[in-house]
């Protein structure tokens, strides 16, 4: 039976990992190489590294870091983060990446996207969707400006029935898409897997936003990770359960030992789910 | 164990061969890509990986006569290793495309079945329908690194090594003589993924080219 994953993210500036694991004797706890072998013994499926890189000549400084985890770490292993176009998937596809996400430059132009799947294949294409709950408290910046022919503009636009919408630029700026829809269109244009962040849950540790989950794991076949507001291990078990999640993303419950993987997959295997225990 | 000549990564532009090549140096074993006939042709053995597309990976092979390089290296009796889409270019006939393929090992590749999530991608178990030298202790039902969304179909009973369970029961391992491919990623899949690609070079220095074959 296929087993649910769990998914450690790590957050890349320059070459170094920010809020990295803080609570084991590491010798350099900013050093990719390290915590990604820190987390493959521990037992993760899979690693995401989002690289939040800001100045452009450091741009290539992931390119490096993938390649050498990518030499050490033989479990999968996703970047994202600025990822501009197809040339950029290329080039993090040669250095040891499986997976490439892409979020922001995937809405301002989705033809960018479906030509990465078509080169490269859907199985390393993922989606990356930021999405929040529509309503009062909802941000109010300048909406994303979305040519005229954007599907964004037309079919996927949010409508009465829309509960979520899609945000871009670090969850920032509205795009005026409905995230169910965007999903689904997505992978039609070749996305493998959706990354789904509930920009209302995250950095909150209450929980993931399992109606987000559920109704984008009920529009698409693909797979669905499920991101943000994880604050133990039971927040996991609820995605998955009620989520229908494939998979559960989280970053700081691990980097600052709130809880560790091998505790999560115990306790998700105690609750009745297939999960791979650690490597050893 | 005795030095041996790099073994071969096939270069057909499909995937991540980088991290192949890593797996084998990791574990001590020199590796080498290569994208042309004539070094496939002297390979003392052969890894054959890939992800994608079965129609444009099948159009580079033959298109640099690559395809006619791999069944020759394969009845001269090279070990090979074929991975992911590696495993599915091997067998006669693919319904991505509508197309054939190697025709190394008897059989076809089609979708896999709607109801669970395509692509089946993820940890799952391999079920042992029986034993293989590449699969010398690893113990039966291990979990390895899927990604994939069709499947190989073998003609023949005998040509199935192992299976997995997603929404059917498919082969996860196939083999021939000296052929075996696996439908998952080994050098995705840990320790153990490692170890069949260990298992994989001492079958390959016990069994000199042309001698004994990778297995039976």
């Amino acid at each position: 039976m296929l087993t649910k994953r769990v998914i450690p993210c790590l957050d890349v500036n320059a070459g170094r990992v920010v809020k990295g694991v803080s609570f084991v004797n590491l010798r350099d706890a900013g050093d990719p190489v390290e915590l990604a072998s820190y987390y493959d013994r521990e037992g993760a499926d899979e690693l995401v590294f989002l690289d939040i890189t800001a100045s452009a000549e450091e741009r290539d400084t992931i390119i490096e870091v993938v390649k050498r985890v990518s030499e050490q770490v033989f479990i999968p292993l996703t970047v994202g983060g600025g990822v501009r176009n197809a040339g950029d998937v290329r080039r993090l596809l040669q250095a040891g990446a499986d997976k490439v996400s892409m979020n922001t430059a995937a809405v301002m132009d989705p033809r960018v996207f479906k030509e990465a799947a078509d080169a490269f294949g859907n199985q390393c294409m993922v989606i990356a969707i930021d999405a929040r709950r529509i309503g009062p408290g909802a941000p109010t910046a300048p909406p994303a400006p979305l040519p005229a022919d954007h599907p964004g503009r037309g079919p996927l636009a949010v409508d009465a029935g829309s509960r979520w919408e899609v945000y871009v630029r670090g969850g920032r700026t509205p795009t005026g898409i409905d995230a169910v829809k965007w999903a689904r269109y997505m992978q039609e244009q070749g996305a493998g897997e959706v990354l789904l962040t509930s920009m209302d849950e995250d950095g909150r540790k209450d929980g993931y936003d399992n109606g987000l989950n559920r109704a984008v794991s009920e529009a698409v076949t693909v797979p669905v990770i499920a991101s943000g507001g994880a604050g133990n291990a039971a927040h996991m078990r609820d995605a998955i359960v009620d989520g229908h999640a494939d998979a559960v993303l989280a970053a700081s419950i691990f980097h600052y030992g709130e809880t560790s993987i091998v505790g999560v997959k115990q306790y998700l295997r105690r609750s009745g789910l297939p999960i791979r225990l650690g490597p050893a | 164990m005795p030095a041996m000549e790099p073994i071969v990564i096939v270069d057909y532009g499909a995937g991540n061969l980088r991290s192949v090549q890593k797996a084998f140096e990791h574990l001590g074993h020199a590796a080498a890509i290569a994208d042309d006939p004539d070094t496939v042709a002297k390979a003392p053995a052969i890894v054959f990986p890939g992800q994608g597309a079965c129609p444009p990976a099948m159009a580079t092979l033959n298109r640099h006569g690559m395809a006619d390089a791999l069944r020759q290296a394969v009845r001269s009796g090279t070990p090979f290793f074929g991975v992911c889409l590696g495993l599915q270019l091997l067998f006669d006939w693919s319904e991505e495309g509508d197309m054939p393929g190697l025709g190394i090992i008897p059989g076809r590749v089609v979708r896999l079945p709607r109801g669970p999530r395509v692509p089946h991608m993820g940890w799952n178990e391999v079920r042992l329908a029986r034993s293989h030298p590449v699969f010398e202790g690893v113990p039966d039902e291990s979990l390895f690194y899927f990604v994939h969304s069709y499947h190989a179909v073998p003609s023949r009973p005998e040509s199935v090594v192992a299976t997995t369970d997603h929404g059917i029961a498919f082969c996860s391992v196939a083999a021939r003589d000296n052929v075996i491919a696996t439908q998952f990623h080994p050098e995705k899949s840990g320790p153990l993924g490692l170890r069949l690609y260990d298992n994989f070079v001492r079958c390959v220095v016990s069994s000199p080219r042309g001698g004994t074959r990778v297995s039976h």
